[in-house]
């Protein structure tokens, strides 16, 4: 069996499934059983400065979207950094370390944005033997309206700065969790390691109203009539970590910085995914809170099959292989011509495809009196919506047409070199091809 | 006190009143919302759905399925009912598996459809549960049109013309509407008095009087109703049976199945209801199935259907062939009956084993008895009573498309009529039709 250890700055844990800062990760109770349930670290529920704790919403505080059979898609919270005394964290956090050597403890830490009330807390968290810090900038609701999480991930000078001092008065892994309610997030990743961050952990969640209660005219959830914007997490929001994570892995500026991903991982294949496109380990929050601590048995087995199948050893193996295919859309291959083919033998004629193409793409598709449905070449601009909308898994495919091939639709021959915008002759700005 | 199941003759109260009651109960309960909303969201949203096309009142079933899965249960009801008024009837008692299910491309796909009627059910039972009655008259159009008989087909063609405008009266020989709703469809599919339930729902609409007692071709004639109204609409469905033709069929307890249907579905109480101890059901198609399960219900100890062709000849589904021997009722095909034995009262049924020869049914030598103290025929129903003057055709009234007789002014629908099979939403989509051409012919 492909031996899942990982080596995260050092940080050494049996496998790369860590918990996100999150409730999962609250209190002692929970990370024991998390640990027991074979979980590889975990990141503690975020710590506040000393002093009385922040307090919660004592009404609702998600809200979700599902689909059939109420799988749940997306959640949404507003609930804010731990609301236990820093004391009792601490002394859980030590605790439960010596109890678990091998595994992960990260610390993750929220205070106001000067130098002394980090190098206060930093001390604190030093002693309780966690293996390093997650600096949270990126909390979305309440705590930024404080001038502390996204309040700081959304100003790059800021986070350059905590995260100088983090450097400065801590000696162990500095990870910074950036928040993807920013335009650019290769800003705040290239301010964190112009600061010294040993790591990069993305995403935290993302601003948003998950419904609105069309009777009291109030978004969900609703708090005695009235509701606030949450974070976003949840299977929902992979494919914008996915892009966060791919856009800081191949920035020139940030290459080689490691990352945590995070961001609706809800199996091995996610997990795989994030860290093909660079991520050296995985954080995982929403899929917990859905399912419990078991589905990391399934994340444990599922990963370890694939890398057995494609002869990974280990996981250093495959992080960050597909980085390298990911690119500008100028530089995808124009001359790469392909055309959707459907299977009859497996289309079932429920005309989905038909009327996908036929109303909203390139009216490519043809249907008979008797439901067959056939691709016409020479409209077929291989959009792929048919492929997507087709409930048959494999039905449609994309055919490559060969070099010496002819496009029906433009009536040319498929040339075998590769030719990208930058070159084509509708581009005002193309370069003279050589 | 209850019969001990294995006492001979007609006895009543074979199981005690606990079990009739649970065997009586709707078959395929509801769907709860959530249920539904898992079931609707099985479907494709098919484009030309063939589905629509498969049913015989071509409901928008994609439609209607996805406005459950919206949550508006009631907006689907109205998509079904304009389609169809006894939506709800048809959710219950329609061969899904050999209409809609079967055409739907999850059948293709995976050998499980969608559960189209059982949606349609959870929309229509949502909305007649508000009790509320989605459509409303046009302005009165001064016009009259009788209609013979209030089953599935009279009822249809009498709503869609109210809606028109038209004012219906409906001539109806039974003390009670619906048709077989009331008297035939099996107790199980139309549990807790739904089909009278269903009428005055649909009667909600205002403008259709109901005549009880009143017989075309006793009380009243053709002719009186021509020259009384301005169009007639005949849907009095199939009141004559086959006979069997062989010796002793005029014994006590040799039965027609759709008579103990009818006593059946109009028993107050089910523990008072004789069954035999042994029961043969002669038949193949829907009537037989159901008599033979309604027997087991009962409390007969054996029930055997007995069928002259080949199982796949059945015209009941497979489905509900399955579901009979579910409930323990045996089938026996390739025999037919030759005589009903006994000296004075009836103690079994002598059949004859069939084979087919050059595309013939020909009896063989071979035969066997099957005891039994009770018999019920189910060979099929014919119309009887037709008024004169109107082209028949293979035993049923001749009718257009659009279900004009030969007649002017006459039209008919339903299982008195060609066109379709006898089908509860076969009647209600020629009665709905009928009403439309109706419409057209009156106002042109
Ligand atoms: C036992 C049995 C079970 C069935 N089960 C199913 C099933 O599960 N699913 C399904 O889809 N179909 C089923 N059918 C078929 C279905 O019931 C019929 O196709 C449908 O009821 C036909 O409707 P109709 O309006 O044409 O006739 P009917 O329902 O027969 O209605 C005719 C009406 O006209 C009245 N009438 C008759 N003669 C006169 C007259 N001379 N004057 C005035 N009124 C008159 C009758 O009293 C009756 O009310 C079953 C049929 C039988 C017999
Ligand atoms: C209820 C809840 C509370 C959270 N609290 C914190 C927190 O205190 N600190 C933090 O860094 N992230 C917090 N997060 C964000 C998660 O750690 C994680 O970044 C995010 O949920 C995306 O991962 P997921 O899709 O696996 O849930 C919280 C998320 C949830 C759902
Ligand atoms: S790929 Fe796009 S254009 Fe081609 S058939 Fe499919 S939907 Fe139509
Ligand atoms: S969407 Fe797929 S299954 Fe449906 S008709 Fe098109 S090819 Fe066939
Ligand atoms: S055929 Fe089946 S999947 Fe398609 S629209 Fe009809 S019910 Fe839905």
């Amino acid at each position: 069996m492909a031996d899942l250890t990982t080596d995260f700055l050092g940080i050494k844990s049996p496998n790369p499934f860590w918990l996100a800062s999150a409730p999962p990760t609250d209190k002692e109770y929970n990370v024991r059983r998390a640990f027991e349930a074979g979980w590889g670290g975990v990141v503690w529920k975020t710590l506040g400065a000393e002093g009385p704790p922040v307090v919660n919403v004592n009404g609702p505080r998600y809200g979700a979207i599902w689909g059939a059979d109420r799988r749940l898609l997306g959640l949404n919270n507003i609930e804010l950094i731990t609301d236990r005394p820093l004391e009792t964290n601490l002394e859980e956090i030590a605790r439960v370390k010596a109890d678990y050597p091998d595994r992960a403890m990260i610390v993750s830490i929220m205070v106001p944005c000067d130098e002394e009330s980090w190098k206060a807390i930093l001390s604190r968290v030093a002693e309780t033997g966690a293996d390093g810090i997650e600096l949270n900038f990126g909390c979305p609701h309440g705590m930024s309206e404080r001038g502390m999480g996204a309040a700081v991930g959304q100003v790059p000078e800021y986070v350059e700065m905590v995260t100088r001092w983090c450097k400065m008065y801590y000696d162990k892994p500095v990870i910074v969790k950036l928040t993807p309610n920013i335009a650019d997030i290769r800003v705040p990743a290239r301010a964190a390691k112009n600061g010294g961050a040993d790591a990069v952990s993305l995403i935290n969640t993302i601003n948003s109203i998950t419904s609105v209660n069309l009777d009291a005219m109030s978004p969900e959830p609703m708090i005695d009539g009235r509701g606030t914007h949450g974070g976003y997490c949840g299977p929902a929001v992979k494919p914008i970590a996915l892009n966060m994570v791919a856009e800081i892995a191949r920035d020139p500026a940030t290459a080689g910085l490691p990352i945590s991903g995070i961001g609706g991982v809800t199996t091995w294949r996610d997990a795989a995914e994030f860290m093909a496109l660079g991520a050296g380990n995985v954080q995982v929050c929403t899929a917990a809170m859905t399912y419990g601590f078991k589905i990391v048995q399934e994340m444990i087995s599922g990963l370890s099959q694939w890398m057995d199948e494609k002869g990974y050893k280990s996981t250093s193996d495959f992080v960050g292989r597909a980085v390298p295919n990911v690119t500008d859309w100028q530089y995808l291959n124009l001359n790469h011509i392909t055309k959707a083919r459907i299977n009859p033998d497996l289309c079932i004629k429920c005309g989905r495809c038909y009327a996908a193409c036929e109303d909203t793409s390139h009216q490519a598709i043809s249907m008979s009196p008797d439901r067959v449905f056939e691709v016409q070449d020479d409209e077929c601009v291989a959009c792929n919506l048919c492929v997507n909308v087709c409930p048959v898994e494999d039905c449609i495919t994309m055919e490559t047409l060969a070099p010496g091939q002819t496009d029906e639709r433009t009536g040319k021959v498929v040339e075998e070199a590769y030719a990208n915008w930058t070159t084509h002759p509708n581009n005002p700005m193309a370069k003279a091809a050589e | 006190m209850t019969t001990p199941q294995r006492s001979d003759g007609l006895k009543p109260a074979r199981l005690d009143p606990a079990t009739l009651k649970q065997n009586f109960r709707d078959a395929y309960p509801p769907l709860d919302a959530h249920e539904a909303t898992v079931a609707a969201d099985r479907c494709y949203f098919c484009h030309d759905a063939p589905c629509i096309t498969a049913c015989p009142t071509e409901i928008d079933i994609p439609l209607f399925i996805r406005q459950i899965a919206t949550g508006t249960p009631e907006a689907a009801a109205r998509t079904i009912l304009s389609q169809n008024i006894l939506g709800g009837m048809c959710a219950r008692v329609c061969p899904t598996e050999t209409l809609c299910e079967q055409a739907c491309v999850r059948e293709a796909a995976e050998g499980k459809p969608v559960e189209i009627g059982q949606l349609q059910r959870f929309a229509t039972d949502t909305l007649m549960a508000a009790g509320t009655h989605p459509f409303t008259r046009a302005a009165s159009t001064g016009k009259r049109v009788a209609v013979v008989g209030a089953g599935p087909a009279g009822l249809a063609c009498a709503h869609r013309l109210a809606m028109h405008g038209h004012d219906v009266v409906i001539f109806e020989a039974r003390p009670k509407a619906g048709g077989l709703n009331e008297y035939g469809i099996a107790a199980y599919k139309a549990a807790d008095d739904f089909a009278q339930r269903e009428l005055e729902w649909l009667l909600q609409i205002g403008g259709i009087e109901i005549r009880h007692g009143e017989k075309l071709g006793a009380q009243i004639s053709l002719a009186t109703l021509q020259a009384e109204y301005d169009a007639v609409f005949l849907g009095m469905g199939l009141g004559g049976v086959n006979a069997l033709g062989i010796p002793g069929e005029d014994k006590d307890h040799a039965e027609d199945a759709v008579d103990f249907i009818a006593e059946l579905r109009q028993a107050e109480d089910l523990a008072a209801l004789p069954i035999g101890r042994r029961v043969v059901v002669i038949g193949g198609g829907m009537t037989a199935i159901d008599a033979g399960v309604q027997a087991k219900l009962l409390g007969a100890e054996e029930v055997t259907i007995v069928y002259r062709r080949g199982q796949d000849a059945m015209s009941a589904s497979g489905h509900e062939q399955e579901h009979a021997q579910h409930k323990g009722v045996r089938l026996i095909c390739n025999a037919a009956p030759v005589g009903i034995e006994g000296n004075g009262s009836l103690t079994g049924v002598t059949f004859a084993y069939t084979e087919t020869r050059d595309g013939k049914l020909v009896v063989t030598d071979d035969t066997f008895t099957l005891p039994a103290g009770q018999v019920f025929k189910a060979i099929g129903q014919t119309l009887s009573g037709a008024p004169d003057g109107l082209t028949l055709e293979r035993g049923k009234i001749a009718v257009s498309d659009s279900g004009a007789t030969s007649v002017a002014g006459v039209w008919a629908g339903g299982d008195c009529a060609t066109g379709g099979d006898d089908l509860t939403v076969t009647a209600v989509a020629e009665g709905r039709d009928a009403a439309e051409d109706i419409h057209r012919t009156l106002m042109a």
